[in-house]
């Protein structure tokens, strides 16, 4: 194992977005023992009442170190922790934080109440020591109204699905700037684990429209333009779709549709192979049973 | 597993010396000294051989579900191919007898642990090609927990088969799919039961070939095989499960469903 016990240190590095914004860099990579866990971005707002973090990173030791972190640059503790989406690799550090201090959705609160813990296994197979003592904690704040102010900030709540059947993407309405959790991907391939591809389109529509100046994307550098990065989110999961779709009509077996060519369009996009072979898994039951006409039943 | 145990004590009783009928293992794996006896018997003559093609994904997203594909059209005189892996609780999962078919099948696995993934095939004359790599069954971390039987309606739709010919030149193709739990018997005191034979023969009456599973195969297994026929032949198949259960059906290339409407839900 190339990290040593004493390396369970993650040295979360903050890039600054806009005024009282900062963001820390995911890998663009799979969960691994390497990155720990580490791959989704993770945003700090300045309040006068305290540091807003927008997602908490894949464990209890990452949501410790993002609390120090938060600290140093804003010089307060954690006012509220917003959680995007329901997947490991932003939620699992709320074990950091207490349940008042976490905010969700209801939507995302029924959806991490059922299926949040189911995870656990995985990521701890995954990744080890990185994850000692995480333990989920189910959000105690919840999400009522179109926006809420903290210490003078006014962020909008736009509760939206796609990416999974709760999303949440956060407006900054002082820097106009969208933290749009995993509804948005840039130059890092979109994962479909829990996707609903016509509900993601209509997301990225609402997305697309709001006035924003810059976005942070759920993994993948922060696009300093208004929807360079929604345009390629959507150009992805449309041409996944498509491609997928032909390949079951051509009959490839999902090995070879795991195969298939991307297109040089996307060639800037990181772990493009191992999102569409996951994909691959993801969507090609559905489509077989669409595409595969019944051909016998039980006598 | 009373088999398993019959071999076990067999591999016990014979001198070390016997094993040198296995060539040495180039995945290194600890169980291939007894998995290769138990899928190719004693004395047999097992060669590595990368011309057995063994394709997988390079992630287990879902480790219920591993698609697995085997394609020796290279290699002449293939008379039947096994898919095994060899952390599984249940190593073998495909046997398959080819008559008029090219050497070809894929499907999909269910694995347990980190394990080689192997094809091996056998020759006319008896003796086996084989060829694999490792997999790490762990996931990519956002796939929930494996469970026995994921959909909970399997009893209602027991026997239902699903399937499509693709007639292209030189290669047809058939892809079939049929509903049952492929219950290992490992789980929640839910005994073994699965698809255990599926038979597959063209509308001109020649056999395609004879497909053995074990519970190791993904719930609701499917098949893709490379039936030779000719052109304007159907495909009919019949088999049943550990049950007594029978799936049949007929395959034509006319049968095609309604278009489809993309990969979202
Ligand atoms: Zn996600």
């Amino acid at each position: 194992m190339p990290v040593a016990a004493a390396a369970f240190h993650y040295d979360l590095k903050p890039e600054v977005v806009a005024d009282g914004i900062w963001v820390i860099r995911g890998a663009d990579d799979a969960i691994l023992m390497g990155n720990g866990g580490a791959i989704a971005n993770v945003t700090i707002l300045d309040t006068k009442d305290g540091a807003v973090l927008v997602d908490a990173g894949p464990s209890l030791r990452y949501g410790t170190e993002l609390t120090a972190l938060a600290k140093k640059l804003t010089g307060k503790p954690v006012a509220r922790v917003y959680l995007t989406h329901l997947h490991p690799d932003h939620t699992y550090g709320d074990a950091a934080f207490q349940p008042l201090q976490i905010a969700a959705t209801p939507a995302l609160i029924a959806e991490l109440k059922s299926e949040g813990p189911g995870f656990s296994d995985g990521m701890y197979r995954l990744l080890g020591d990185w994850m000692r003592g995480t333990e989920l904690h189910i959000p105690g704040h919840v999400i009522a109204t179109p926006s809420e102010t903290i210490g003078g900030r006014t962020l909008r709540m736009l509760a939206l699905a796609g990416h999974s059947g709760a999303d949440l993407a956060i407006y900054d309405e002082a820097t106009k700037t969208l933290i749009a959790g995993d509804l948005v991907f840039h130059d890092r391939a979109p994962s479909t684990p829990h996707a609903d591809l016509p509900r993601w389109r209509t997301s990225l529509d609402t997305l697309k429209g709001l006035g924003q100046a810059r976005v942070v994307p759920g993994h993948g550098p922060i696009d300093l333009t208004p929807h360079a990065a929604i345009d390629q989110t959507r150009d992805w999961i449309d041409w996944v779709d498509t491609a997928l779709t032909d390949a079951i009509q051509a009959g490839l077996d999902p090995v070879e549709a795991g195969e298939i060519a991307i297109p040089p369009r996307f060639a800037m996009m990181k772990a493009a192979r191992y999102e569409l072979q996951r994909s691959v898994s993801h969507f090609y039951p559905g489509l077989e049973e669409r595409s595969l006409p019944l051909v016998g039943k039980r006598a | 597993m009373k088999t398993l145990g019959i071999l076990l004590a067999g591999l016990l009783a014979i001198p070390a010396t016997a094993d040198a009928a296995l060539p040495k293992d180039q995945l290194g794996s600890p169980m291939w000294g007894y998995v290769g006896k138990q899928v190719f018997g004693e004395n047999a003559v097992v060669r590595f051989d990368p011309r057995v093609k063994v394709d997988f994904p390079k992630i287990a997203e879902n480790q219920r579900s591993f698609p697995v594909q085997v394609d020796a059209r290279a290699i002449p005189n293939v008379v039947r191919i096994v898919i095994f892996a060899d952390m599984n609780p249940i190593q073998q999962s495909i046997d398959f007898s080819l008559a008029n078919a090219e050497p070809f099948i894929a499907t999909r696995i269910k694995l347990d642990q980190r394990t080689p993934v192997r094809g091996a095939v056998q020759l006319k004359d008896g003796s086996w090609l084989v060829s694999g790599g490792w997999i790490d069954a762990a996931g990519g971390g956002c796939s929930a927990p494996p469970v026995s039987r994921v959909k909970g309606d399997w009893a209602q739709h027991l026997g239902e088969s699903r399937g499509r010919l693709w007639e292209n030149a030189g290669a047809a193709r058939v892809m079939l799919s049929f509903r049952h739990p492929m219950d290992t018997g490992f789980v929640d005191n839910i005994p073994a039961y699965y698809l255990e034979r599926m038979t597959v023969t063209s509308s001109g009456g020649s056999a395609i070939g004879t497909v053995h599973m074990q519970a190791s195969v993904a719930e609701d297994p499917v098949l893709t095989l490379m039936p030779k026929i000719k052109p304007g032949e159907s495909v009919s198949f019949d088999g049943r499960d550990t049950n007594g259960i029978e799936y049949a059906g007929i395959v034509t290339a006319a049968t095609v469903g309604a278009a489809v409407q993309g990969a979202g839900r």
